[in-house]
């Protein structure tokens, strides 16, 4: 009787019974099918995350110098203000911006400490949401991160899309992403991958944007910069936040995410920085004060770790220094590997085009393999990746390229 | 003319500026209807403290714990646990989505008691959040996606200022069911089963496990009881928010005793748990939410649910304070002396509201101030009027929020004869 109860009362209090096993993530299953595989020169390119030429996870020497000396300082772990640690948020909109921007100077940009890259851009949809009255619709680069879609999705905004990627040239579609621009409806929010795109590796030239940079002020669109990737795209920060200050010097007053997790290696950490470059230091107040509202009932504050990490390392002239150092390299050891991967091609005879492989920048390279391709790689040589032919460069190492070359060479003789 | 023409064409959006017979270099404002938000009323308590230059000035709205001397209170065994994992030169690698496994494990365990039948059959899943909001929004998010029965969630009056923008900002609707009793300064309980008993079917009902905030008044076991049935009864989807287990009563198992007696009694509970204040991590963010669920099967439909739900918002959760909070509950001599120290913090909130207690007593109040002690946890609703609040914070520089809610947190040895003597003044 009691079991007949008991089962009645859990039958009766299923909450959940409408609730559908939802689908795996594509990249986790990569992953999960590498852990399976017993195939000794199995390779997991499908790694969102550095690796050095071990392939092993990096943790920088810098940030361990600054976790030393933040640990003997023995510091309390008070709540954060909700917008976060200010001499990470200052600093952070320094490493943006350049440490002389006008924006800076006249105080009409307000940061705040997010989680991380993510987190940002949540923000900033929710805010956009909440605030840009004028416009539902969010337009989106083909292809562009996966996550992007359901960032702006569950704040309540549209998804539009415009032409970006190439798949003839595995370049940049210039012509397309122009044309597609200028029928964009005013007002709208229009996404870029400030450098480093992801999934493509494909950037646009200078020239480049700064034709974009003239069409968008036309269709007078709101520009929201995706910056995961400052420092690890071409070695040189200044370089790699080049389109986000020229677009700000172009009059654009644009909405900003930036992420710590690549370039500093704090990928756990959750650090990162959303900005609002606004009108005057007057509307940065009246940004702000919405933004903590907004914040305040996600998650109060944010996490403290990360944030004093990164802030001692760009507020300490050697440490900074260091990070500088330590950052070029992983953006060489990619870019070495890029190399090495076409040489490596070349020499086992293959006569396709790899050019894009050198010309895309950042981890992920849109190799142009088709999903057959893809499959092989998998079934045959234990080399895994996700279906669109997306590889991370972070996965490759000097001891593994020679194999990596000699199966793609194979698939695609 | 044709200047005139493009000004106009680039500021059109929102600007108010009248001139525009100077091109200008910045694209027009987009936040010009953007309107400056109210105060933090909390912030502003601190703000003005801040500003005061009396030397006896007191922090009572402040919402952390302080040791004897005022000061902040990093737990030793959290010292320790960060110099173990200091050794162990752990990369930085992000977590799963759902969070660091050992963590949730052990959350639902110190949760649920470790011989929980749920955790047996595996029929709950516990993901990592943000400390005790970033569960509450996880929740409030998941309901409105998938309790599609009801859009309405019931707060006790009051409750933490905080629950209605997050449920409301997820997009529910919020009610509320009496609670506290102003004329006691205690449990309404009449008025608690009464509006509860009229709640309509289906609906989610927020319940502090223990430590009520603002107002430090729990219900007896005997009225949990009586709450257990009627809830049952009117076939409500309990939130249970539990964010001073083991700092309310000093006993671990002893303030977790609410949210076990209702899932033994077949409540299948949404719970949220924060380790800000139990475990002074406050600034790490770490905490848990949970689904008590039918079976193990339903738990994973579940957890791949609310992993859908959390990688848009942040897409996995920070590392540092779960490592810590996993290290002490899972090392034997680290949990021992985190018990012992988060029963120490108990134990002085206990004993200042005892000191003020008989400091009133002997400044010669003749008001009853039995609830100080009755009450529990970081606050107490002292059930000072406003005027009353006002006059403490002028005449005697004792800062508190004005519904009369201190944090015992902020009362030491050396201060709670001064309170004493203030809060006698304006009530005598």
């Amino acid at each position: 009787m009691s079991l007949l109860c008991h089962m009645t009362e859990s039958i009766l209090y299923s909450w959940w019974t409408e609730v559908q096993m939802g689908p795996p993530d594509p990249i986790l299953g990569v992953t999960e099918a590498f852990k399976r595989d017993t195939n000794p020169k199995k390779m997991n390119l499908g790694v969102g995350a550095y690796r050095d030429d071990q392939g092993k996870p990096f943790v920088l020497s810098c940030v361990r110098k600054a976790e030393a000396q933040i640990a003997a300082k023995k510091l309390d772990k008070e709540y954060l203000p909700i917008g976060g640690l200010a001499e990470f948020s200052k600093a952070c909109a320094q490493l943006a911006l350049g440490p002389d921007n006008e924006v800076l100077k006249s105080g009409r940009n307000i940061t705040v400490q997010t989680i991380s890259g993510t987190g940002s851009l949540r923000v900033g949809a929710n805010f956009v949401s909440r605030f840009h009255n004028a416009s539902r619709d969010v337009y989106l680069p083909k292809p562009s991160w996966g996550n992007h879609t359901p960032i702006f999705r569950d704040a309540g905004m549209q998804l539009k899309a415009y032409s970006y990627y190439d798949p003839k040239t595995c370049g940049f579609d210039f012509k397309g992403a122009l044309d597609d621009i200028s029928k964009i409806p005013e007002k709208s929010v229009i996404v870029l991958h400030a450098c480093a795109h992801n999934p493509t590796g494909v950037d646009p030239r200078p020239e480049q944007w700064k034709e974009m940079a003239a069409l968008i002020k036309k269709r007078n669109l709101l520009v929201f910069f995706d910056m995961a990737y400052q420092g690890f795209a071409s070695g040189d920060i200044d370089r790699d936040a080049w389109a986000v200050r020229y677009f700000i010097e172009q009059g654009h007053n644009v909405l900003l995410s930036q992420s710590f997790a690549k370039n500093m290696g704090l990928y756990g950490e959750r650090v990162g920085g959303f900005t609002v470059v606004c009108k005057d230091a007057e509307e940065a107040k009246r940004v702000e004060s919405q933004l903590k509202i907004l914040i305040r009932p996600i998650y109060s504050n944010p996490p403290m770790n990360g944030a004093r990490i990164a802030s001692t390392i760009l507020n300490t002239p050697e440490l900074y220094k260091e990070w500088l150092v330590e950052v070029k390299d992983m953006a060489d050891r990619i870019i070495k590997m890029r190399e090495m991967l076409v040489s490596n091609l070349k020499k086992e005879g293959s006569t396709q085009n790899w050019q894009h492989v050198t010309d895309q920048i950042g981890m992920f390279c849109f190799t142009g393999l088709k999903p057959e391709q893809v499959e092989r790689l998998i079934k045959e040589f234990s080399i895994y990746m996700t279906k669109d032919g997306r590889i991370s460069v972070a996965g490759v190492t000097s001891a593994n390229v020679g194999y990596l070359a000699h199966a793609i060479h194979a698939v695609t003789k």
